[in-house]
C-alpha cells in the first residue's frame, strides 16, 4: 500500500476486522478530594453508607449483564468486587474514621483503601497489579457515588471506544453500545480486554501507547485489527481504500463460507485436513461456523489467563467434554499447559533467559500434581474416542517416557475411581525445539503423532527472539534453513509412519500455503477465521507444482529469493483472486 | 488467646477464592482472628485485607485466635489451610 502514513498508528493486533467509525474518548475522571474538617458526622456516615449501597446496586447490574454475555466463570471476576463492598470490617473502620477524624467521607474512602492498594502494589506476585486495579475500580465508584455523579459509563452508540485501558467491567456495559472496535494505550493478546474483544467478535488494537494523547473525541478513526494499525482522520483516499477493501472481504468472505462443506483438495487430487486452533472456548461456534475438520491445537494456558489460578479437574473436564462433543466427529488435539515459570515466580527471581527456561513440559514435570490433574481431566474427556493429548516443548525422550508414565498412573487412578477414558487416547509431542526435530525418528516409536510448531521452532533455529524489537528482522519464516529443516522433518515422519501436522502461525501465511503443501504436510491447523482462505488456496494448486517449488526453493540460499519463487509461482497461477488473498493476509 | 504458624501448601497461593472462602468461614464465630505475614496484620474478617495478603506457595503465616469460640474457629480455620484451600 503506497500511502502517506504520518496520522497511522501501530499496535497490538489482538482482534480481527476492520472498522471506520468516531472515536470515543473513555477517560476516568479522577476526583477532587478534599480533606476539609467536616460538621455533620451523622450525616456524613449515613452518604457514605447510601453511596456504598448504589454502588452495589451497579455493580450488581454489571455483574448479571456478564453473567449473560459471558457466562458464570467469567463473570466470577466481579465476585472479589461486589465482596468489598460488604465487607464490614473495612466499613466499620471508615465509620469510625468519619467519627474521630472529622473529615469528608470521600476523603476517608481514598486514604483507607489506598492503603491496601499501595501493598498490592508492593506484592511481588505477578496478578496483584490487576487485583489493584479492581480496588481503584470499587473505590473511585464509592467516591463518586458520595459525589452523586454520573459515571461516564453511558457511550454513544457504534463508536470506537479509546482509552488507556480497559476493565472487565467497562467492557461488558461497552457491549450494551454496539462499540465497533476497542483501541488501548496499555495490554496485551492475553489481557482481559483482548480476550472478551475476541469473544465477542469485536476488532480490537491494543497497546498503542499514544492512542489517548493523539485521538480527540468525535475523530474519524479506522482501525485495522488484522494489521494492528490505526488510522486518525484519515484522508477521504485512504477512507475510499478502506471501504473498498470491507466491502471486497464481505463478498469474499460469503464466498468463501460457501466452502464451508466442500473438502481441500488440490487440482491433481490430493487431499487436506484443515483444523483450527483454538484460544477461549467462545470461539468454538465460529469454529464450526468456517468448516474446520476439528481442532489441531487447544491452547489452554487461556483457561489460566482467564481463572488466574489453574482450575481443578471437574472444572476442566467439563471445558474438554464440551469441546470435543461439539466437534465430534472430528478430533480435538488438547495441548497440556505451556506455561513458564513467569507464573509461579515472584518477579524478583525472574529467569534471565525464559524462553531457554523453565516452560512447557520441563515446568510440567516439576508440577506433577498440576500436570495429572490435567491429564486425568483430558482422559475423562477422551471416552468418545475424539480426543488426542500432546505436550509443548518436548527437548528429550526422558520427557517423553516421564510423560507416559504418568499417563499410565492416570489412568490406573481413574480406573480405581471407576471413571471412563479412552484408553487408547493417541499421544503426540509439539516440534518445537531443533533437538527433538532431529531426533524424530526415535521419537517416532513412542508416539501416535507429531505437531510441527512453527513459532518457537523459528525463534530457536535462528536464535532469533522475535518479540524484541532490534532483532526481529532476523525472524524469518522462509529463512532456507526453515524450509530445509521442515523438508527434514516430514521426510523422517514418514520414515516411521507417524502423522505429522503444522500449526504455527506459518501454516496460516497465505505465502506459505503452497511451501506446506510441497513439503508433503497433510493436516495443518489455522486460526478459524484463515480457513476458507487456505481451503481456497488448496482449492487452486497442484501438488505436483509445489513439490516442484519446494525443490527449487531448497537450493536457494536467501530469504529474499525465496519469497520471490513464492510470488512468482502465485503470480503465474493466481491471477484473478491473489490480491484478494493476500490483503487480507494477517501479517 | 491461640497462636499458630501455618504454611501456604497449594500451588496457586492464597488468591481470591481461598480469600473468600477464609472470611466465610471466620463470619461464623464470635472471636478475633488475624492473620500476621511479614510484620503486617490483617484481620482475617476483611475480603479486603485477606485479599492483599497475596500469600504465595510456601509463605509462613501467623494466625491469632481470641474470644469465647476461640477453639473451634482455630480449628476450622487451620484444617482449611491444612487441606491446601482444597485446591491439592
Amino acid at each position: 500500500m503506497i500511502m502517506k502514513r504520518t496520522n497511522v498508528l501501530k499496535g497490538i493486533a489482538t482482534a480481527p476486522g476492520i472498522t471506520i467509525a468516531k472515536a470515543f474518548l473513555y477517560r476516568k475522571e479522577i476526583e477532587s478530594i478534599s480533606s476539609e474538617e467536616i460538621n455533620d458526622i451523622a450525616e456524613a456516615q449515613i452518604s457514605l453508607k447510601e453511596a456504598i449501597e448504589k454502588s452495589k446496586k451497579e455493580l450488581g447490574k454489571i455483574f448479571e449483564l456478564a453473567v449473560k454475555k459471558l457466562g458464570e466463570k467469567r463473570a466470577a471476576i466481579f465476585e472479589a468486587q461486589m465482596m468489598i463492598l460488604e465487607d464490614n470490617i473495612l466499613i466499620d473502620t471508615l465509620l469510625n474514621r468519619i467519627d474521630k477524624e472529622k473529615k469528608a467521607p470521600e476523603y476517608i474512602v481514598h486514604d483507607e483503601i489506598t492503603k491496601y492498594q499501595n501493598l498490592m502494589n508492593a506484592s511481588t506476585e505477578f496478578y496483584m497489579k490487576e487485583r489493584s486495579q479492581d480496588i481503584e475500580d470499587i473505590k473511585n465508584r464509592i467516591i463518586r457515588n458520595l459525589k452523586n455523579k454520573k459515571w461516564k459509563s453511558k457511550i454513544d452508540n457504534d463508536v470506537i471506544v479509546v482509552s488507556e485501558n480497559v476493565t472487565p467491567a467497562d467492557t461488558v456495559l461497552f457491549t450494551r453500545a454496539n462499540v465497533k472496535g476497542y483501541i488501548t494505550n496499555f495490554g496485551g493478546i492475553t489481557s482481559h480486554a483482548a480476550i472478551l474483544a475476541r469473544s465477542l467478535r469485536i476488532p480490537a488494537v491494543l497497546g498503542v501507547h499514544e492512542a489517548t494523547a493523539k485521538i480527540e473525541d468525535n475523530d474519524l478513526i479506522i482501525l485495522d485489527g488484522y494489521h494492528g494499525e490505526i488510522i486518525i482522520n484519515p484522508t477521504e483516499k485512504q477512507v475510499e481504500y478502506y471501504q473498498d477493501k470491507i466491502e471486497r472481504l464481505a463478498t469474499f468472505d460469503t464466498e468463501l463460507l460457501t466452502l464451508r462443506d466442500e473438502p481441500a483438495v488440490t487440482i491433481d487430487g490430493q487431499k487436506y485436513i484443515i483444523q483450527a486452533n483454538l484460544d477461549v472456548n467462545e470461539e468454538i461456534e465460529f469454529v464450526i461456523q468456517n468448516g474446520a475438520h476439528g481442532i489441531g491445537l487447544v491452547r489452554t494456558e487461556q483457561l489460566y489467563n482467564v481463572l488466574e489460578n489453574f482450575p481443578d479437574e471437574e472444572t476442566q473436564f467439563k471445558e474438554y467434554c464440551d469441546l470435543a462433543n461439539k466437534l465430534y466427529p472430528h478430533s480435538v488435539t488438547i495441548r497440556a499447559f505451556d506455561i513458564g515459570g513467569d507464573k509461579v515466580l515472584p518477579l524478583d527471581l525472574k529467569e534471565p533467559n525464559p524462553m531457554l527456561g523453565w516452560r512447557g513440559i520441563r515446568f510440567l514435570l516439576d508440577h506433577q500434581n498440576l500436570f495429572k490433574t490435567q491429564i486425568k481431566a483430558i482422559l475423562r474427556a477422551s471416552v468418545n474416542q475424539n480426543v488426542k493429548f500432546m505436550i509443548p516443548m518436548v527437548s528429550s525422550i526422558a520427557e517423553v517416557n516421564k510423560t507416559k508414565m504418568l499417563i499410565d498412573e492416570c489412568k490406573k487412578e481413574l480406573e480405581e475411581k471407576g471413571l471412563k477414558f479412552n484408553p487408547n487416547m493417541e499421544f503426540g509431542i509439539m516440534i518445537e525445539v531443533p533437538s527433538a526435530a532431529l531426533m524424530i525418528r526415535d521419537f517416532g516409536k513412542c508416539v501416535s503423532f507429531f505437531s510441527v510448531g512453527t513459532n518457537d521452532l523459528i525463534q530457536y533455529l535462528l536464535a532469533v527472539d522475535r518479540g524484541n524489537e532490534i532483532v526481529s528482522s532476523s525472524y524469518q519464516e522462509f529463512h532456507p534453513a526453515v524450509i530445509r529443516a521442515l523438508e527434514f522433518m516430514v521426510h523422517e515422519a514418514k520414515i516411521t509412519n507417524t502423522p505429522m501436522n503444522i500449526c504455527g502461525e506459518m501454516a496460516a501465511d497465505h505465502y506459505a500455503v503452497p511451501i506446506i503443501i510441497g513439503l508433503g504436510f497433510h493436516a495443518l491447523s489455522v486460526n478459524a477465521s484463515e480457513i476458507p482462505y487456505i481451503k481456497k488456496i488448496i482449492n487452486n494448486l497442484s501438488f505436483k507444482e509445489c513439490r516442484v517449488l519446494v525443490k527449487e526453493c531448497l537450493k536457494l540460499t536467501t530469504e529474499d529469493e525465496i519469497k520471490s519463487r513464492i510470488l512468482k509461482f502465485y503470480k503465474e497461477r493466481f491471477t484473478e483472486f491473489v490480491d484478494k488473498i493476500f490483503e487480507n493476509n494477517n501479517r | 488467646m491461640i497462636e499458630k504458624n501455618v504454611k501456604i501448601i497449594n500451588n496457586a497461593g492464597l488468591h481470591t477464592r481461598p480469600a473468600a472462602t477464609i472470611v466465610k468461614i471466620a463470619a461464623k464465630y464470635k472471636s478475633d482472628f488475624y492473620i500476621n505475614k511479614d510484620g503486617l496484620s490483617i484481620n482475617g474478617k476483611s475480603i479486603i485485607g485477606v485479599m492483599t495478603l497475596a500469600a504465595a506457595k510456601g509463605s509462613d503465616l501467623v494466625l491469632t485466635f481470641e474470644g469465647e469460640d476461640e477453639h473451634e474457629i482455630a480449628e476450622d480455620i487451620l484444617s482449611y489451610f491444612n487441606r491446601g484451600f482444597d485446591e491439592l
